[in-house]
């Protein structure tokens, strides 16, 4: 039986990637990841998991090593943020590359510099290209659900990637939150033991990681880039066949109040839980204002956000990261995927809530009003940073 | 053991999981060694290689020169790939999901991947005692990007960015010395080992494999491509870099330095540096002072003979 209890996220994630039992944690302390991985070592220590806890020298190392894990077979998982994530950089295209269902929860933190240990999402979006499955949580319970989910869909053969749960550094890493804590034997039912595509077998020698001469190399990518894509059907029936487990659906792109919707704004990760409250606000007032909230990062849903954006004519999208000299990465992925539509909205784009700059309900009040004035035929406005003291 | 100047071809091991087919140059040691250094570790054997010419001339896609299982992940991070599969096989043994078997799991590097861009990684590993060999193959420059300087070449020798000039002789520093900071981990086993002495390489690869926790080897490789030389002179100039003391055999097993092939009467320097284009700018003086530190260092060596360091 599920239990509710009150939990912080970080120790919720822990705890069921205790209840997926992982075979090997390999991680580096950085803030505000550490107490997951705190937590997963004292489960180790405590023979509560029985696992390899490898303390690293590095976050380089702590991805490097799980190469070599789950290249021999365990199910690994690793947790990061900001500089840790940067510094992995090189060796997350490789992972997925060779197709190494790792599972890594991103405690989303700014980048430096200067240095910043608070919330933002510029280090995922600096990871944008590195071929995994990327998701975002919004509360503790879709963070531990997302863990136990991505361990399936990264080991499903189908698929065999790696997967990044990304949720917020703080705002939602440190919070305590009552979440439904599901048992160990429905988590065991749901998440099948892990069978690799591939494993360094001395029975079976393989070649993992060869030289791509000019003759393969293009081939080998765009192999990556098919299945990446084609992950998207995996991904859709694991979290129906999540739901059909644990009861809780989740989906690509959900969208809050869109329906009669004359404008909505698009958020991804925890922010969007206050922007239901902002929107509820507004409503009250007669508003008729959404959201469409963005979960699936890679590989992006382009359908689903044509059809959840419907025929709104305008679209604020808040991006937690900037992109110095060039669009915003989420409005930019937002305007590609609308620009060969027939049917497009007006885009507006924000940025909000870098390096810790807290976005109380008077910021979306704010995003709120200029989404309605474009509405009303106002010019649409430059890309704005939402929050400035000027 | 055999005596280490003693080589019988039919006493070797014969199971080769380095084959043939790979793209190495010719006269290259250092995959002569690596076939030795498979030859005794055998088939239950999983490589990490890092990045470098040992990668790049054996597994061009399609084709491979290992029988064994491999991985190449990237260029500094071998020490720790391998110490991710060694905890892999380790848990999943413990936990019954594999039967229980030995296996042995080795990391390995040319001195660029060992000695600069991989030795946080190596250290990590060596300090977190994962039960896997090391193995830096040490052709002492960045011979895969065209023979750029390392921290492991020598004095004196030119490299492509350390070249020989007006204001210069060559590399300006001295040869990092990277047996000795593993040997600093105080893991059970560091040696160094050459394929001009296969029965002493053979030797080591062995007790490398017995010892629980790390085993660093490293293993002299010489380059003729890189160091610009006859190819067939590979063997011989191994031999004369132990000879005049500029490549001693030791090893320190459980922290006690023994040097295996003892030079009480080191042959003069030039006979090393001579066959070898990279040493050809070289004047007497520099040869001399370059002689006087090597031969301090093996004295020092000597002198910490049977120590437990």
């Amino acid at each position: 039986m599920e239990k509710r209890i009150g939990l912080e996220a970080s120790i919720a994630v822990a705890e069921v990637v205790g209840l997926c039992d992982a075979d090997v944690i390999s991680a580096y302390p950085i803030t505000p990841q550490t107490h997951i991985v705190e937590h997963l070592s004292e489960m180790v220590a405590d023979g509560e998991l029985q696992a390899a806890f490898v303390p690293v020298e590095s976050e380089h190392s702590a991805m490097s090593v799980c190469c070599g894990t789950v290249a021999a077979g365990a199910r690994t998982f690793t947790a990061t943020s900001s500089q840790g994530l940067a510094l992995m950089h090189e060796i997350l295209f490789i992972v997925s590359a060779l197709r190494l269902p790792v599972v890594m929860a991103v405690a989303n933190r700014s980048l430096s510099g200067p240095i910043s240990i608070w919330n933002d999402h510029s280090d995922v979006m600096a990871e944008r290209d590195i071929g995994w499955v990327q998701i975002f949580a919004e509360n503790a319970q879709e963070a531990l659900d997302l863990t136990i989910w991505g361990f399936r869909l990264a080991e499903d053969q189908r698929v065999s990637l790696p997967v990044a749960v990304n949720f917020d550094g703080f705002i939602l890493t440190h919070t305590i939150e009552p979440v439904l804590m599901p048992d160990r034997e429905s988590v065991q039912a749901f998440l099948p033991a892990f069978e690799p595509l591939m494993r360094l077998d001395v029975d079976q020698p393989i070649t993992m990681g060869p030289v791509g001469i000019p003759d393969i190399y293009t081939e080998a990518k765009k192999a990556h880039q098919e299945v990446l894509t084609q992950s998207y059907g995996p991904i859709v029936e694991t979290l129906d066949a999540f739901a059909k487990s644990f009861g809780r659906q989740y989906l690509p792109v959900e969208t809050y109040c869109a329906d009669d919707a004359e404008v909505l704004l698009l958020t991804m990760g925890a922010l969007g839980e206050t922007a239901m409250t902002a929107v509820d606000q507004r409503r009250e007032k007669g508003d008729k204002i959404g959201l469409v909230r963005l979960r699936l990062w890679r590989p992006f849903p382009f359908d689903d956000l044509i059809r959840a954006v419907g025929k709104v004519p305008v679209l604020g999208v808040m991006d937690r990261a900037i992109s110095p000299g060039g669009p915003s990465p989420v409005a930019s992925e937002v305007k590609a995927t609308f620009y060969q539509q027939e049917q497009r909205p007006k885009v507006v784009e924000f940025t909000v809530g870098l390096g810790g700059r807290d976005t109380p309900l008077s910021d979306f009040d704010g995003m709120f009003d200029t989404l309605l004035a474009v509405h009303r035929g106002g010019e649409i406005p430059k890309p704005t940073i939402i929050g400035l003291r000027e | 053991m055999e005596g280490p100047n003693v080589f019988a071809a039919r006493l070797f091991p014969q199971d080769n999981f380095f084959v043939s087919g790979h793209r190495a140059c010719q006269g290259c040691a250092e995959v002569l060694a690596v076939r030795m250094v498979h030859q005794v570790l055998g088939r239950n054997t999983i490589v990490a290689s890092a990045t470098g010419c040992m990668e790049i001339i054996s597994s061009s896609y399609p084709d491979t020169a290992w029988a064994i299982p491999w991985i190449h992940v990237a260029f500094e991070n071998s020490a720790a790939v391998a110490s991710g599969v060694e905890t892999g096989l380790d848990i999943l043994m413990k936990k019954g999901k594999i039967p229980r078997r030995r296996i042995q799991v080795v990391g390995m590097g040319g001195d660029g991947a060992t000695a600069d861009i991989g030795l946080q990684a190596l250290s990590g590993a060596l300090e977190r005692g994962h039960n896997m060999i090391y193995v830096c193959y040490d052709n002492e420059a960045y011979m895969n990007t065209g023979i750029q300087r390392s921290s492991s070449t020598p004095f004196g020798a030119a490299t492509t960015t350390s070249p020989a000039g007006k204001q210069s002789q060559g590399q300006s520093t001295w040869k990092k010395n990277i047996p000795m900071i593993a040997a600093a981990h105080n893991i059970p086993y560091v040696a160094t080992a050459s394929p001009s002495y296969p029965f002493d390489l053979v030797a080591k690869v062995k007790k490398a494999m017995k010892v629980k926790g790390p085993a660093y080897l490293h293993i002299f490789s010489c380059c003729p491509t890189g160091w610009r030389m006859k190819p067939e002179l590979a063997i011989a100039i191994g031999r004369l870099a132990v000879q005049t003391g500029s490549f001693p055999l030791y090893e320190i097993e459980n922290g006690k330095l023994e040097i295996n092939l003892p030079t009480p009467e080191l042959r003069p320097l030039k006979d090393y540096l001579k066959p070898q284009g990279r040493f050809r700018h070289l004047d007497d003086a520099t040869i001399a002072e370059i002689e006087l530190r090597v031969q301090a260092e093996y004295r020092k060596l000597e002198r910490r003979q049977g120590q437990v360091l």
